[in-house]
């Protein structure tokens, strides 16, 4: 009996010992679909590319800025106004990588929070010195608050005017600075260290590359792509449609082209399409085949998420290419183009969620 | 057979084995508790919802706000207090209304370890576990005893067949055997475990698992009882329930089940194992082995006896309930829960709730993370209770605001087991119009077998 004793504590050792091991790192991942080469072509060939794409498009911004304020004219200001058009598609398509260091400082609450708020800004613009990083600026920087700084006061002499004002001047430029230093500093964050922190973390947990990511995707999907940007317009969450909530509210005529800037991202995404269109890589879709290969099945996933998403761009084609006279004119087809974005939610919440096994968030609960 | 009974009930055997129990079951609660506070979960769980889901006829049981904090640390001090055997009487009461509280705060959190937890709280309420190697026992020494009678440590090893052997039974179901499903969904994403992880997604593994699991539930503590074959049976019982550990995130629950097959070892070895504790502390051991005899008054030997009689044989009967039910338990989780239906499924759904004035037609959605947490969301989303209950909280809520001649219809979809994800709960059905009860829920479409 002594050594049966020992043999317990010996076990109950084990078993420490067991649950020490468990908290550390998880080990690498070598199942047959490879996670790891998934997050790579991610890092390298979406996301890194997406955000140096994004900065670049943003000193150009920058730039269009300094030469209009050196010369302003009708010339300089569509100059200005085309590339604060680009970089805001380019931020469509890294907007759902909201991880890492974009998550840690809340890039898309600092970048792209809509309707922006007219009193704010006015207020922010005559006292001179705000705090931009205060949650309750959101709505008073980024895209949406260049949107109104540059189509806001009317025809295009009213609005240099109103640009030239100093005070004004001061605030669109530091409203273009913090979204350079925003990006630059999340580039960076994944230029030197978060990718391959983000690459080793392959393996199947909660908190796992792979589960967090595509979390925030589906997370970006529902809310700030179907949601935002078409749901709330139609009135989907309110019964009353609410034209002057669409993005791009001043410019009024982009409220489409930023959607499809956002809604091609996601596909390519979800398709393993290179950020430059140039390449194909191991994506969700390869991994959703791979199991449907494997358990032979009829349950093509992929191929009803491909097609769901192709009835909504169908439903997309007669749509208004402004969002707000569309909701005015003829709500049902945004309402119909919401229905076909809401049915691919199903399957990607559902059944891609449940054929890859990942957690519909990051609770870190116990299961039993 | 009655000679035989009251032969049997007058069978006495040493109180070590519940005095380890009792020390064990306290440290683990310690652990527990200590650990759902490190990691957040009083806060993320319990403080940040604005919304909580109730249990049938609890709905009185609310989260103190702040003061859960205060909740935990008297739960764990009571927990401590077992271990050590300091006031146990007060101090298993109290660590079961304490424990019991905090799960009936939300049932998002349901979990069947959870309950177990509890209904062992509740038997040791009627066992002397501090009669012997406690520091009440130390302290006044005319209580200690160095044997109860037999039934008393029978009584827990009874608790612990029946979660095994009905978990056991549940998993005769087609997915389970036929298909080895849920642990296919499960399994084959889990190559990165050492030495075993290349097998993972071995489609002969999963069954292997699957059938292996169900044996083992069903026949462990037949093994157990068995003195020939109970170290070979303790050995597949840390095997498989750190298995699981390593395998899945499932908390405590294998150390909870490892503490209480412990039970079934010898008088002999868990005196052993006190001896060494003691030896440990410095304290002589032998001065707790007094050769007395814990004798119960017959008034309190009869409460006792009928007491636990009623509680096992509800808790023979209850988790058979579900077979009161039409459809496939799964999918409507009619009689689901209490029943040790452990890890048998994996289930995904999505629910969008829709607001409707009859009247005037006016209608719109509802985001669900505006009033629950993603965890929240999760657990709704395919209980068809937790449903009911949400849509009645958005109608108060939406009442609150003004709105008018409410109707709540629900699209939903869930997905079971790996089946394409269908339709769930009817959405002609005014969620308002419907009350959470007992009665069979026909709301709930059929499941669709494909």
């Amino acid at each position: 009996m002594k050594a049966s004793i020992k043999y317990i504590f010996f076990i109950a050792f084990v078993i420490v010992a067991h649950s020490c091991i468990n908290n550390t790192e998880e080990p690498m991942f070598t199942d047959s679909f490879d996670r790891s080469e998934m997050l790579e072509f991610w890092a390298n060939d979406i996301i890194i590319p997406g955000y140096t794409d994004y900065v670049s498009k943003l000193a150009e911004l920058d730039e269009a800025a300094t030469d209009f304020y050196g010369d302003s004219s009708d010339l300089s200001l569509s100059t200005l106004r085309e590339t604060w058009l680009d970089a805001y598609k380019v931020w469509q398509a890294v907007s759902l990588f909201e991880i890492g260091k974009a998550e840690e400082i809340g890039l898309r609450n600092f970048t792209n929070i809509y309707p922006a708020n007219i009193d704010l800004i006015t207020e922010n613009i005559n006292s001179g010195a705000s705090n931009l990083d205060l949650p309750s600026n959101f709505v008073s920087q980024g895209f949406p608050a260049l949107d109104y700084m540059l189509y806001g006061s009317g025809s295009n002499d009213a609005v240099i005017a109103y640009l030239l004002q100093e005070e004004v001047k001061n605030y669109t430029q530091a409203l273009i600075t913090r979204l350079r230093d925003l990006s630059s500093s999340v580039l960076e964050d994944w230029m030197t260290g978060y990718k391959d922190e983000f690459i080793s973390n392959n393996g199947s947990s909660g908190t796992a590359s792979t589960d967090k990511m595509v979390n925030d995707f589906l997370f970006h999907y529902e809310r700030f792509l179907r949601a935002a940007k078409v749901g709330i317009p139609a009135g989907v969450f309110s019964g009353n449609t609410e034209a002057e909530l669409v993005e791009g509210r001043y410019s009024q005529i982009y409220s489409k082209e930023l959607f499809e800037s956002g809604f091609t991202a996601v596909q390519a995404f979800f398709n393993g399409q290179s950020y430059d269109g140039q390449k194909q890589g191991s994506s969700l879709k390869q991994y959703l085949d791979k199991i449907h290969l494997d358990n032979s099945t009829d349950l093509d996933y992929s191929e009803s998420i491909i097609a769901q998403w192709d009835s909504a761009e169908r439903a997309l084609e007669d749509i208004n290419n402004n969002f707000g006279a569309q909701v005015i004119e003829d709500n049902s087809k945004m309402l119909a183009l919401y229905d076909e974005l809401q049915k691919a939610v199903v399957l990607l919440k559902v059944d891609m969620l449940q054929a890859l096994n990942i957690q519909v968030d990051f609770v870190d609960a116990d299961g039993d | 057979m009655q000679a035989q009974i009251s032969t049997y009930l007058n069978t006495d055997t040493k109180a070590a084995p519940l005095a380890v129990f009792r020390i064990l079951f306290g440290l683990l609660m310690v652990i527990s508790l200590i650990r759902f506070w490190y990691n957040g979960w009083i806060e993320k769980l319990y403080l940040l919802p604005h919304f909580h889901f109730h249990y049938l006829g609890f709905s009185w049981v609310t989260v103190p706000g702040k003061w859960t904090y205060l909740l935990f640390a008297v739960c764990g001090l009571f927990a401590l207090l077992i271990m050590v055997g300091l006031k146990y009487r007060i101090a298993v009461i109290g660590f079961f209304l304490s424990f019991t509280y905090i799960e009936l705060m939300d049932k998002t959190t349901y979990l069947n370890h959870y309950y177990l937890v509890s209904l062992l709280a509740f038997l040791l309420i009627f066992l002397p576990a501090h009669r012997h190697f406690s520091v009440d026992a130390y302290r006044d020494k005319s209580i200690n005893r160095e044997y109860i009678p037999k039934w008393q440590i029978d009584a827990l090893k009874l608790m612990t067949a029946i979660v095994y052997i009905y978990a056991g039974l549940a998993k005769l179901n087609y997915d389970w055997l036929v298909e080895a499903l849920p642990l296919s969904i499960w399994l084959r994403d889990k190559t990165a475990i050492p030495i075993i992880g290349t097998l993972m997604d071995e489609s002969w593994l999963h069954y292997l698992f699957s059938w292996g699991g169900a044996v083992y539930d069903m026949s462990i503590v037949f093994f157990l009882l068995w003195s020939r074959t109970r170290i070979m049976a303790f050995i597949a019982v840390l095997c498989f329930h750190l298995m699981t550990k390593l395998l899945f995130p499932i908390g405590m629950f294998p150390y909870i089940m490892i503490i209480a097959t412990l039970v079934f070892f010898s008088s002999a070895f868990h005196s052993r194992l006190l001896n060494f504790i003691a030896g440990l502390m410095k304290l002589p051991y032998t001065d707790f082995c007094n050769g007395l005899t814990y004798k119960p008054t017959q008034l309190y030997k009869k409460v006792t006896l009928g007491i636990l009689s009623i509680f096992f044989m509800i808790q023979l009967l209850f988790p058979l309930r579900s077979y009161l039910y039409t459809g496939n338990s799964f999918w409507t989780e009619q009689g689901y829960r209490f029943s040790w239906r452990v890890m048998l499924m994996e289930k995904t759904g999505y629910a969008n709730f829709k607001v409707v004035d009859s009247v005037s037609g006016k209608r719109f959605y509802v985001q669900n993370e505006d009033f629950l947490s993603a965890f929240q969301q999760k657990q709704m989303s395919t209980q068809p209770d937790f449903i009911i209950e949400y849509a009645h909280y958005l109608g108060d809520h939406f009442k609150s605001q003004g709105h008018e001649n409410l109707q709540i219809f629900v699209e939903s979809y869930a997905s079971l087991n790996g089946r394409r994800s269908q339709a769930y709960i009817d959405p002609e059905v005014d969620l308002l119009s419907i009350e959470n009860t007992l009665k069979p829920k026909s709301f709930i479409l059929p499941l669709n077998e494909n």
